[in-house]
C-alpha cells in the first residue's frame, strides 16, 4: 500500500499545477528594465497618439517619487524593477482581422489549458461561415483573449456592435475611442493612487476595454483570459469598463499561468465607471501559478481594482475566487457617489503551502442611501497566511448608508494563519454598520461522516469547502461557477492528512 | 461466486480511545440475512464499536480483528470501508453546511461506481431512485434541497440517514442508537425503511440502549454488551428480559 500511496503522489504532484508548460512562440521584447526609453518604446510598438505617452511618462515620474508599500501582511524579498522585461509581444502578422491569421501556437495553448467554456470552439467558429450570429447556450460569452501582453483576438464584435457596445483591447480603444480613454482613464484608479497602480500606468500594455451605451443591456457574458507567457515578464494589464445610464454588463476575467522559478509581478489596474442606473458585475477567478510547496516562484499578483458608482441607482458587484498566486495583494473596491447606489463585494480566497494573501475591499460611501455587502470566505491550509483586509467609510453626507460584513475564515491543519482586519469609519450618525467574522475549522465529525459515505479525504475537504464558499460561488455566472468549485477542489489536494 | 466466509466477523478485538482500552476482547459473527442487536447500558462502548467497525481515526485496534467477507479491513481507510459495503447510520449526524442533500448523495453513489469501474450515475437515474426512496420514508422534497442535515429535527435526521442508507445500498448495516430522539411516528418510519432492505444479502447490527426499536426491528440475535464485550447472546426474547431486569446484573458480572 505504502508504494502505491508514495506512485500516486508523485503522479499528484507531477499533474499539480498542470497549467504549468510553456508555449514555445517568438517572442520581440523591449530590454531589460525600466526607463523614459523603454516606456516610449512600449508605446511607439503600439503606434500610440502623443496624449498617451505623456499620459505614461507623467505617470512614470510620479512612480519614481513613491516608495513601495510596505503596510500589508505579506512578505517578499525586494524586487528589482530594472530586473524585469516590459514589453513582450507574440509576433504575428500585422493586424489579424480574424483568428484563421492568428498564430496556430496561440490557439494550441488554449486548447492545453482546457478552457471549459466553450471558448475554444468560438475561437476557432468564428470563421465558420454563418456560424457567429446563430444563438446557442455556449456562444452567450465573448472572449478577448489576452496572450501575453497584446490582445490578438477579438469575438463576436459583431453582434456586440449591433447593440453599440465597445468591447476590444484597451490599445485599440486608444486608437479608436481616445474620446472616451481621455475621459475615463485614471478617473478612478488616478495614476499617483498607489505605487502598483502608478507602474501599471506607466508601462501598462494592453487590457480590455469595454463601454455599454445608454440603455443597453450587454447580450452576452464578456470574458477575458488572461496569461503571463514570457519569463520575467512584468505584466501590466489596464482594464476599463463604462457603462452608461440605464445598461448593464457582466464581465468574467479568468487566467492561469505557467510554471515558472522566477517570480513574476503582475500589477493589473482595473477601473469600472457605472453611471445612472447602470449595473457592471465583475467576476474574477484568479490562478495564477502559486510556486510550489517550499514557496519557489510563482507569482506576485498586486492588482488595483477600483469601481465609482457614479450615477444614482448604480450598482457594481464584485465576485472573485483567488487561488493562485504566490503573494495576492488584492482589494476590489467601490465608491458609492450616486445616491442610492449599491456595492457588493463577494470573495473566496484559498492560500495553500506557502502561499501569502492580504485581500479584501473598501466600500466608500458619499451618497445618500448608499449600500454596500461584503461576504469574504478565506480558506487557509498548509502553511499559508491570509489577511482580511476591509474599509467601510462613511462620509458625512451619506444619511442612511448601509453596510454588512461578513468575513468567515476556515482553517485546515495547524500550521497556516487567519487573519480579520476590518477598518470602520463612519462619518454619519445615521449610518448602519454591520460587521460578522467566524473563525473554523474543518471537524473531525465532518470529515469521517463524508468519508464514511465513500468520499475520500481530498474529496470530502473539497465537499465541505465547497459548501463553505457557496454563498460567493452562487454568485458567479454559470459557467464559471462550475470551474470555480473544481478550482477549490485542486486548489486544496494533499492539504490535509 | 457466493462468499461462503461471514459477512462480517470481529475475532477478541480489543480497541482503545487515547490510550484507554474501550473494547476488550469482543467476538461477534454476523451472516449475510441476519439482524443482531447489540443492547447494552450507556459508557458500554457501543459507538466505540461502531467506530472502530467503520475506521474512524483516532481508534486504536489493539487486537484481533475485523474482517469483512473474510477480508480483514484492517488497512482500509474508512471511505474504502464504506465503499467495500459497511455502512454506519450515525447516533448524531453531522451537520455540512452549504452541501446540497442531493450534492452529497450523489457523490456518495458516484464514489461507490467508480471503486466498481463504473461512470457517473446519470442524473435522471438519480432522480427516479432518489423520488422513489423518499416516497418510501415519507420525505419531502423541500427537506432535500436543504444543505445535509441542516435544520432537521431530530426525527428528520434519522429519516434522512435511513434514505441514505437506502440508496447507498450496503451489505452491513450499523445503525447506531437510532432510535434515540424518536418519537414514536418517526420510530415507526425509520424502523419501515430497515425492514424493507431486510434481505438474504445484507446483514444488520442494531444498537440500541432501549428494547423499544426491537418491537419494529426485530432482530434475530441480541447481545448483551458490558465492560468492553459481549457478555450474553440469545434471541429476540432477551431483549425483553433485558427490559425486565435492566443492565445491573451484566455491569456487575463486566466488573
Amino acid at each position: 500500500m505504502a508504494a502505491t500511496e508514495s506512485t500516486v503522489k508523485t503522479v499528484r504532484e507531477m499533474e499539480r499545477y498542470k497549467y504549468g508548460f510553456e508555449t514555445d512562440i517568438e517572442v520581440e521584447t523591449a530590454p531589460k528594465g525600466l526607463n523614459e526609453d523603454i516606456i516610449k518604446f512600449i508605446s511607439a510598438k503600439k503606434n500610440e497618439p502623443e496624449w498617451m505617452l505623456e499620459w505614461r511618462l507623467k505617470a512614470y515620474r510620479l512612480w519614481l517619487t513613491l516608495e513601495e508599500p510596505s503596510w500589508q501582511k505579506v512578505k517578499f524579498p525586494p524586487i528589482d524593477y530594472q530586473d524585469a522585461y516590459y514589453y513582450a509581444a507574440p509576433i504575428q502578422k500585422a493586424g489579424p482581422k480574424s483568428l484563421d491569421e492568428v498564430d496556430p501556437k496561440l490557439l494550441e495553448t488554449y486548447e492545453k489549458l482546457g478552457i471549459p467554456l466553450k471558448e475554444q470552439e468560438i475561437l476557432a467558429g468564428v470563421e465558420g461561415a454563418g456560424q457567429p450570429d446563430v444563438p446557442d447556450m455556449g456562444s452567450n460569452v465573448a472572449v478577448d483573449a489576452v496572450f501575453d501582453s497584446v490582445s490578438v483576438a477579438t469575438t463576436y464584435k459583431k453582434k456586440l456592435e449591433e447593440k453599440g457596445v465597445i468591447f476590444c483591447s484597451i490599445s485599440e480603444a486608444i486608437q479608436n475611442h481616445p474620446e472616451l480613454v481621455k475621459k475615463y482613464l485614471g478617473s478612478v484608479v488616478p495614476q499617483g493612487d498607489n505605487y502598483f497602480a502608478c507602474l501599471n500606468s506607466a508601462c501598462f500594455t494592453d487590457g480590455s476595454f469595454v463601454y455599454i451605451p445608454k440603455g443597453v443591456r450587454c447580450p452576452m457574458e464578456l470574458s477575458t483570459y488572461f496569461r503571463i507567457n514570457q519569463k520575467n515578464t512584468g505584466q501590466f494589464e489596464r482594464t476599463l469598463i463604462i457603462a452608461d445610464d440605464d445598461s448593464y454588463v457582466s464581465y468574467l476575467e479568468g487566467c492561469t499561468a505557467p510554471q515558472r522559478d522566477e517570480n513574476q509581478l503582475h500589477a493589473a489596474v482595473v477601473e469600472l465607471v457605472a453611471l445612472e442606473n447602470a449595473e457592471i458585475k465583475y467576476s474574477t477567478v484568479q490562478n495564477w501559478y502559486p510556486g510550489d510547496e517550499d514557496g519557489r516562484g510563482g507569482v506576485y499578483n498586486f492588482v488595483t481594482k477600483r469601481a465609482a458608482c457614479r450615477g444614482n441607482n448604480s450598482k457594481v458587484m464584485w465576485t472573485q475566487v483567488e487561488t493562485g498566486s504566490a503573494i495576492t495583494w488584492k482589494y476590489p473596491s467601490c465608491i458609492l457617489q450616486g445616491d442610492n447606489s449599491v456595492g457588493e463585494f463577494y470573495s473566496v480566497a484559498i492560500t495553500n503551502n506557502m502561499q501569502q494573501a492580504d485581500t479584501g475591499t473598501k466600500m466608500i460611501h458619499i451618497g445618500k442611501n448608499t449600500s454596500s455587502k461584503i461576504i469574504s470566505k478565506g480558506i487557509s491550509a498548509g502553511r499559508a497566511d491570509q489577511t482580511y483586509r476591509g474599509l467601510v467609510r462613511v462620509l458625512p453626507k451619506a444619511e442612511n448608508a448601509r453596510n454588512f460584513t461578513q468575513c468567515d475564515s476556515l482553517l485546515i491543519g495547524s500550521d497556516c494563519g487567519a487573519h480579520t482586519v476590518p477598518y470602520i469609519e463612519s462619518k454619519n450618525p445615521s449610518a448602519k454598520v454591520e460587521h460578522e467574522a467566524t473563525t473554523s475549522r474543518i471537524s473531525d465529525d465532518q470529515l469521517f461522516y463524508c468519508m464514511q459515505r465513500g468520499l475520500n479525504q481530498e474529496e470530502a475537504v473539497g465537499l465541505i469547502v465547497n459548501g463553505f464558499c457557496k454563498d460567493v460561488l452562487q454568485t458567479l455566472p454559470m459557467e464559471f461557477a462550475v470551474e470555480a468549485q473544481k478550482l477549490v477542489n485542486i486548489s486544496l489536494e494533499g492539504s490535509v492528512g | 461466486m457466493k462468499n461462503m466466509a461471514p459477512l462480517i466477523e470481529i475475532k477478541d478485538l480489543h480497541a482503545s480511545v487515547d490510550g484507554k482500552e474501550i473494547i476488550k476482547g469482543l467476538s461477534l459473527t454476523i451472516n449475510a440475512g441476519e439482524v443482531h442487536a447489540l443492547m447494552g447500558p450507556n459508557g458500554a462502548g457501543k459507538s466505540t464499536l461502531s467506530a472502530v467497525v467503520a475506521g474512524r481515526e483516532g481508534y486504536e485496534v489493539t487486537g484481533g480483528q475485523v474482517l469483512l467477507n473474510g477480508k480483514d479491513i484492517a488497512d482500509m481507510e474508512a471511505d474504502e470501508r464504506a465503499v467495500a459495503g459497511i455502512f454506519l447510520a450515525f447516533q448524531y449526524p453531522v451537520e455540512i453546511p452549504g452541501v446540497g442533500t442531493t450534492t452529497f448523495l450523489k457523490a456518495a453513489i458516484n464514489a461507490r461506481r467508480r471503486a466498481r469501474g463504473e461512470g457517473e450515475i446519470e442524473p435522471m437515474e438519480f432522480l427516479k431512485l432518489l423520488r422513489a426512496k423518499q416516497k418510501e420514508l415519507d420525505i419531502p422534497d423541500e427537506m432535500i434541497k436543504r444543505p445535509v442535515n441542516m435544520g432537521y429535527s431530530g426525527g428528520e435526521k434519522k429519516r434522512a440517514e435511513t434514505l441514505q442508507m437506502s440508496m447507498l445500498e450496503p451489505a452491513f448495516c450499523i445503525l447506531d442508537e437510532t432510535d434515540s430522539g424518536l418519537d414514536i411516528d418517526a420510530l415507526k418510519v425509520v424502523s419501515d425503511g430497515v425492514n424493507a432492505m431486510r434481505s438474504p444479502d445484507r446483514g444488520f447490527l442494531v444498537i440500541t440502549h432501549y428494547q423499544r426499536l426491537l418491537n419494529y426491528i426485530v432482530p434475530d440475535y441480541v447481545h448483551v454488551f458490558a465492560g468492553g464485550r459481549i457478555v450474553k447472546s440469545g434471541g429476540k426474547e432477551l431483549a425483553l428480559e433485558l427490559e425486565e431486569k435492566g443492565y445491573a446484573e451484566f455491569t456487575e458480572q463486566a466488573a
